[in-house]
């Protein structure tokens, strides 16, 4: 009995290049609208996630919308453009990723997927450059956070009292918590993501994918296009309060 | 389409590998089930060893047993953060609803076998971090962790609790996220929405709100962390953060928490009632809409949490105002199994026992919850015992009681023994009786102004404090009473059989404990759940009469 079910079960394995079906699906369209599936609504906890803390920056800037202004101001608006440039370029090569795995083209998805990685480091890239000069001015929170002195004064010339003052400067810090996090928070998410770009593309060309691991990467390419939209979010919120660019 | 390929079924059920690898390494959701039974249940009695001190201490005005009012804090906060987060959350959802819902609906396993074990892990390093912290010092913030005290000023481990409730709430994530794919892909032909068992209708709605209320719980503990580890002031008033915000984003995650915990008591409750009444479910679809529409206003009621913290009166008078209509759901469950109960044919084994005893205090619960949510009374009775009874009578009363149930109900389907009824039935009295004395007398010392989280209290309470603290000891026994005989009835050889309870369900269809891959081949749903017969079951207690007789 025992012999015959274990022949009988090696028997329905198929071999791993055909369809790598778990035992618990009865065929692939099943298991490919699971994994799907299974990332749209990791998808819905990571907006929630997110929306908590678009919560806390919306409250802060109702509070202070001056302290907001004058902290965007210190944002490089062209770094975070060429940025938003660079990212959406990169869900363009990750949404061609998806097409030509469709098409059954392998060794273009494993460009492709290269490519979207190299873009998403290159994103980082210029990211740590703007923490790099923001630190530098002594804009990260903390025991070294000093508001500039600009900004100060323009925070004492709207503000009635001094405890009015107090909150405008304890928001102004806020702005840069709130910046700093978020981003860095978004930062993250990047660097799980071309983390398993790289590993996807390394195991597409060892051909490791049942199919052409069109279900993978397609459920990687929606959470690649979630992080890329949230940038798409953060740089109005963040960087582009006051474009007239004056005090 | 072709025939889908079932795999052939190992002979053997799900328990015959006895490796600790084969258990560490499973993929299979009755396993993992299992292993989050005996986690949740050492947490158990982690909570209920802290729960036990702060009774005994309670007993008398004075503070004697333990060394300090400092002491007192940090155990009820573990107490409190253990038996949420570590306990009542993962609970059924976790153990039940892992080993239930796959075979419920037809199904080989969980949609994703590997984040399901991922998940024990997780929660398996969030408790242990929990566990350290409980034995290196605690924390003294209250399971709420309010701002600024928790972020500024408390000389405790908060940044490492924070760490840890993080983490476990990615394992309720996964969780989460696997019932709700697993329930829209997985099911067998035939298995319409309209024929899912409520539990999975319970389950379904229950992970809606862990998938999308939980990441609001990370973001509010981690800005906690980040505020006292770079000393900025998101919540600190005095670096012009908002305390209050803290408050929203806690309680946007942990009001719904509290339907995390009661909705799979729901949906034990929606099984065992029919069962042992033997009626179909009285009106099947406003129960299984009831729990969306719980989950749904779960999300807009709050703030009711916050009634004097200051929020603007008119936000309070509107979450006042949602906070009632969350009644008319939970009316409508309460009200079905009571309309089932009519006409039928009453059977008073330990899971019913439990389910009734589920339906009278959570109701107790759910008016005194009508009360709070009202705006003057709960300025009144803000922070006292009052509120500690009613939630007590929701968790404990409520979730705790279903859990004890389903793990009767379902015990000969997990491990293929019997429990001794007798002595099931005992445990049963002693938890309803036990948890009444402990908490009918916290109403009245609310009410007559006793606060929450005090060492000491007044002389005139002391009589109250008593009964409260011979009442929990009844409820320890009834609690240490069942895991005694469940681990001895492992002992027993299997003698449940396949049905024991005559129930309908696809999970009594197949052996007992069932076998690796659920069903021996592919599932054909062609009817309704809940097909009882009440006269049948009256020919065939009839029939068992005149057997017994003869």
């Amino acid at each position: 009995m025992s012999s015959s079910s274990i022949t009988l079960e090696e028997a329905a394995v198929p071999a791993r290049t055909e369809t790598l079906l778990s035992h618990h699906f009865d065929d692939v369209e099943q298991q490919s609208n699971a994994s799907i599936l299974g990332m749209w609504f990791f998808l819905a906890t990571e907006v929630m996630f997110f929306s908590g803390l678009i919560t806390a920056y919306t409250i802060y800037r109702a509070l202070s919308p001056e302290a907001f202004r004058l902290g965007s101001l210190h944002m490089h608006v062209w770094l975070g453009f060429f940025n938003t440039l660079v990212l959406l370029t990169s869900s363009l090569t990750m949404a061609l990723a998806v097409r030509s795995s469709q098409l059954g083209r392998r060794d273009r998805t494993v460009w492709y997927m290269v490519a979207t990685a190299v873009l998403g480091a290159g994103f980082l890239g210029v990211k740590a450059i703007e923490y790099s000069m923001e630190i530098e001015h002594n804009l990260f929170p903390g025991v070294n956070f000093q508001v500039p002195a600009e900004d100060a004064a323009a925070l004492a010339e709207i503000s009635a009292t001094p405890e009015e003052l107090q909150q405008n400067l304890g928001h102004f810090q806020i702005m840069f918590v709130l910046y700093f996090f978020i981003t860095g928070v978004h930062a993250f998410h990047m660097i799980i993501g071309i983390v398993i770009v790289l590993i996807m593309a390394a195991l597409m060309k060892r051909n490791w994918f049942s199919g052409n691991g069109t279900t993978q990467i397609e459920a990687m390419g929606l959470y690649w296009h979630f992080v890329d939209i949230v940038w798409v979010f953060l740089y109005p919120l963040l960087y582009l309060i006051d474009l007239s660019g004056g005090h | 389409m072709s025939a889908p390929a079932i795999p052939s079924d190992p002979p053997a059920d799900y328990l015959t590998d006895h490796t600790v690898k084969s258990w560490l390494l499973t993929g299979d959701h009755k396993r993992i089930g299992v292993l989050f039974l005996i986690s949740v249940t050492i947490f158990f009695f982690v909570g209920g060893a802290a729960a036990t001190l702060l009774r005994l201490e309670l007993m008398t005005p004075k503070g004697d047993v333990l060394a300090s009012a400092d002491a007192f804090n940090r155990l009820f906060t573990m107490h409190g953060v253990v038996m949420i987060f570590f306990f009542l959350i993962p609970s059924i959802p976790a153990v039940l609803g892992n080993f239930l819902l796959p075979i419920m609906i037809g199904a080989r396993d969980m949609a994703f076998p590997r984040l399901n074990l991922l998940s024990w892990y997780i929660y398996l390093i969030g408790g242990l971090l929990g566990i350290w912290i409980l034995i290196f010092g605690g924390v003294d913030t209250g399971w709420t962790f309010y701002t600024p005290f928790s972020s500024m000023y408390s000389n405790t481990m908060v940044v490492t609790a924070a760490v840890s409730v993080f983490i476990v709430g990615f394992s309720s994530i996964l969780t989460g996220l696997n019932i709700i794919v697993t329930t829209h892909t997985l099911r067998a032909p035939g298995m319409t929405w309209f024929r899912l068992p409520l539990f999975v209708w319970s389950h379904y709605a229950t992970a809606l709100i862990m998938v999308l209320g939980t990441p609001v719980l990370a973001i509010s503990v981690v800005l906690v962390g980040l505020e006292r580890i770079f000393r900025v002031g998101v919540f600190d008033p005095a670096l012009g953060g908002d305390p209050i915000l803290f408050q929203h984003l806690f309680w946007f995650y942990s009001h719904p928490a509290v339907y995390i915990m009661v909705l799979p008591a729901f949906a034990v409750v929606s099984e065992i009632i029919p069962c042992f009444a033997r009626r179909p479910i009285f009106g099947y679809r406003f129960i299984a809409f009831s729990s969306i529409a719980i989950a749904i206003f779960s999300f807009l009621v709050w703030g009711h949490h916050m009634f004097v913290s200051g929020q603007s009166m008119y936000v309070g008078a509107i979450f006042s105002v949602l906070s009632f209509l969350v009644a008319i759901p939970s009316g409508i469950k309460v009200f079905n199994w009571t309309a089932t109960l009519y006409k039928g044919s009453i059977r008073f084994d330990t899971p019913m026992l439990y389910a009734l005893g589920f339906i009278g205090l959570f109701t107790i619960g759910g008016l005194t919850g009508l009360m709070l949510a009202s705006l003057a009374i709960d300025v009144h009775v803000h922070d006292t015992y009052f509120i500690v009874a009613h939630f007590h009578y929701i968790m404990v009363g409520g979730s705790v009681m279903a859990f004890l149930g389903a793990l009767h109900f379902w015990w000969p389907k997990i491990t293929g023994r019997m429990y001794p009824e007798f002595w099931g039935k005992l445990s049963a009295l002693l938890v309803f009786a036990g948890f009444n004395v402990t908490f009918l007398p916290q109403f009245l010392l609310g009410w007559l102004g006793m606060p929450r989280r005090y060492f000491e209290y007044r002389p005139e309470f002391q009589v109250l404090n008593v009964m409260s603290t011979a009442g929990a000891s009844i409820l320890a026994m009834g609690f240490l009473l069942p895991l005694v005989y469940f681990l001895l009835s492992l002992r027993q050889p299997r003698n449940a059989g396949s049905n024991p309870w005559g129930a309908t369900g696809l999970e009594w269809q197949i052996e007992s404990p069932p076998t690796s891959h659920n069903f021996h081949g592919p599932v054909l749903v062609t009817c309704e759940p809940y097909m009882y017969s009440p006269e049948e079951a009256e020919r065939e207690y009839a029939h068992e009469q005149l057997v017994h007789h003869s």
